[in-house]
């Protein structure tokens, strides 16, 4: 399959740091702006809920958090599908650096909805759908990092961890919904506030807020991490020797 | 005149075999492994009759999944050490054929064995004859799900040092749809209740892996042997 | 809110900071980190540079 040329003009490593140097401080101002308009909101605007009080603000971290912890899923196992598939450099490169930050958000997702559990059903844990499938996702970031990490050659190990992200990929709804039906079949543990919340408004802006904030966030701490590991990679290319050079710190 | 990739598929599912008999005796260790586990749970819980039987789904089925990922160790080790692997993959025929028929020869000397000692273990567990049923119809369709999907984390760890632990991090997380459907069906079945449901999205699960997981299988393959 | 409500959160204080807190931690953590890295890697190869200057200056003096 013959990719379109400008492809190719950002997939190269070179390209690729010169492009995400200048849009990693557009990011990062981006993520403070919305970070600081989204916790304004949440915290100053929206009023405290009717049955839980106050302990719901909790969702405006817990929810962004859990929601990328999918969304960088599927970011890592398409990158890596197309570094497996088209042997872009940089696609691995975006597929490994996305592993740590999705996992960062998948642990927040898990200790922030356990921190939100204790108070609104009494317990720090209950094999919830929602939870297990979490967990198992963080087992799955774990996965694709510990075999990463434990491959010596760069281009062997990206393409081991495509495999295992895609197959992962694959798993995903399908644990998703076994442990939905699991935890239907055991139910004892009340259901879930979130499943069906006719949100306010008040709420549901500062919660995209929150959203979007993270995405940024994301593609800030991305494209950092991939820079590095260009770097490493492309050592001995005279580009990354006068980077070297010149950098002054 | 080339052989056909028909025969060569038979042809190695026999060659598997007649070495999986020669060694026999390595075989015997996962299978001791499953019956020694749940062995464990009345001495490290109760031997009360009432408590077992609860467990007793859920016990067995874990005990099936620990075994079956101890045998992976068997599936492309061996070929992998002495250069046969990379033989194979060398030859004309598709390579995700030829690792469905190690994963066929491999199952049939570990999973099937596992299904047979299952009555066996229902007993240790108090399980009533309509439950071992289940249970044996469930790891029938389950454990070449775990040889099939065990096979793709195998590939994926073989040239690495310490791969074993590796791959229980990699293969029980795709292990746990298997075995939540199939400890449930059990339960379902001594409850009275259908167990259509879960005995149809086990036999989908295996479908889904006995088409995509050679393929994944070789392509992981082709990045350890290098 | 006033201030003293803020902080108390309902009765929910411990519970909403440590969220906060954590995922604040966290986050940044995780941000910084190639921030870190990356001095490092320049120093490294900065200073892998000049050793491969200096074998290339002082060639085959056996």
């Amino acid at each position: 399959m013959k990719l379109p040329a400008i492809v190719h003009k950002f997939s190269s490593p070179k390209n690729f740091y010169t492009m995400s140097g200048k849009l990693i401080p557009w990011f990062v101002w981006g993520f403070l702006l919305t970070l600081i308009a989204g916790l304004y909101y949440g915290f100053f605007v929206a009023p405290p809920d009717y049955q839980q009080g106050e302990s719901y603000r909790i969702m405006f971290v817990h929810v962004p958090a859990a929601w990328m912890s999918m969304f960088i899923y599927m970011v890592m196992a398409t990158s890596g599908a197309i570094g497996l598939i088209w042997r872009i450099k940089t696609a691995d490169l975006m597929a490994s650096a996305s592993a740590p930050i999705g996992a960062a958000f998948t642990f927040l997702a898990l200790v922030t909805g356990s921190l939100w559990g204790k108070p609104m059903w009494g317990t720090y844990w209950v094999w919830d759908a929602r939870l297990t499938s979490e967990l198992i996702l963080l087992f799955l970031y774990l996965g694709f990092i510990a075999l990463q990490a434990s491959i010596e050659d760069p281009r062997n190990a990206a393409r081991a961890g495509a495999v295992l992200a895609l197959v992962g990929v694959v798993n995903i709804p399908i644990i998703h919904y076994s442990v939905e039906w699991w935890s239907t079949l055991h139910q004892g543990a009340t259901v879930t506030k979130l499943d069906k919340p006719s949100i306010h408004i008040t709420m549901l802006i500062p919660l995209l807020l929150m959203a979007v904030s993270f995405k940024l966030y994301y593609l800030a701490s991305v494209l950092m991490r991939a820079r590095g590991e260009i770097l490493l990679r492309e050592q001995n290319s005279r580009w990354v020797k006068e980077i070297v050079e010149n950098d002054s710190k | 005149m080339t052989p056909t990739t028909g025969s060569a598929f038979i042809a190695l599912i026999r060659r598997d075999l007649m070495l999986s008999y020669r060694h026999r005796n390595e075989l015997l260790n996962p299978l001791l492994f499953f019956v020694i586990v749940v062995t464990l749970f009345p001495l490290g819980t109760s031997p009360e009759k009432q408590l077992l039987q609860t467990m007793a789904p859920g016990v067995i089925w874990v005990a099936a999944l620990l075994a079956a990922m101890l045998s992976l160790d068997s599936l492309f080790k061996a070929d992998y050490e002495d250069g046969t692997l990379e033989q194979m993959m060398l030859s004309p025929h598709s390579n995700a054929v030829l690792v469905l028929a190690k994963i066929i020869s491999h199952w049939l000397v570990t999973g099937l064995p596992i299904i047979l000692l299952a009555p066996l273990l229902g007993l240790f567990m108090y399980l009533p004859s309509q439950g071992i049923y289940t249970l044996m119809l469930t790891l029938l369709l389950g454990t070449p799900i775990l040889s099939l999907v065990g096979a793709i984390g195998m590939a994926l760890t073989l040239g690495l040092n310490r791969g074993g632990m590796l791959l229980s991090l990699l293969v029980l997380p795709l292990y746990i749809p298997v075995l939540i459907f199939s400890a449930n069906a059990v339960d379902a079945s001594l409850a009275g209740l259908e167990i259509k449901g879960q005995l149809y999205f086990l036999g989908a699960l295996l479908v889904l892996s006995i088409t995509l997981a050679p393929l994944a299988t070789a392509t992981a393959l082709k990045i350890s042997v290098e | 809110m006033t201030a003293s409500e803020f902080f108390h959160m309902g009765g929910y204080a411990v519970y909403v900071w440590s969220s906060y807190g954590l995922s604040a931690v966290v986050l940044t953590w995780v941000f910084l980190s190639p921030i870190f890295s990356r001095k490092n890697i320049i120093k490294e190869l900065r200073m892998k540079y000049r050793q491969q200057q200096r074998q290339q200056e002082t060639p085959e003096n056996e």
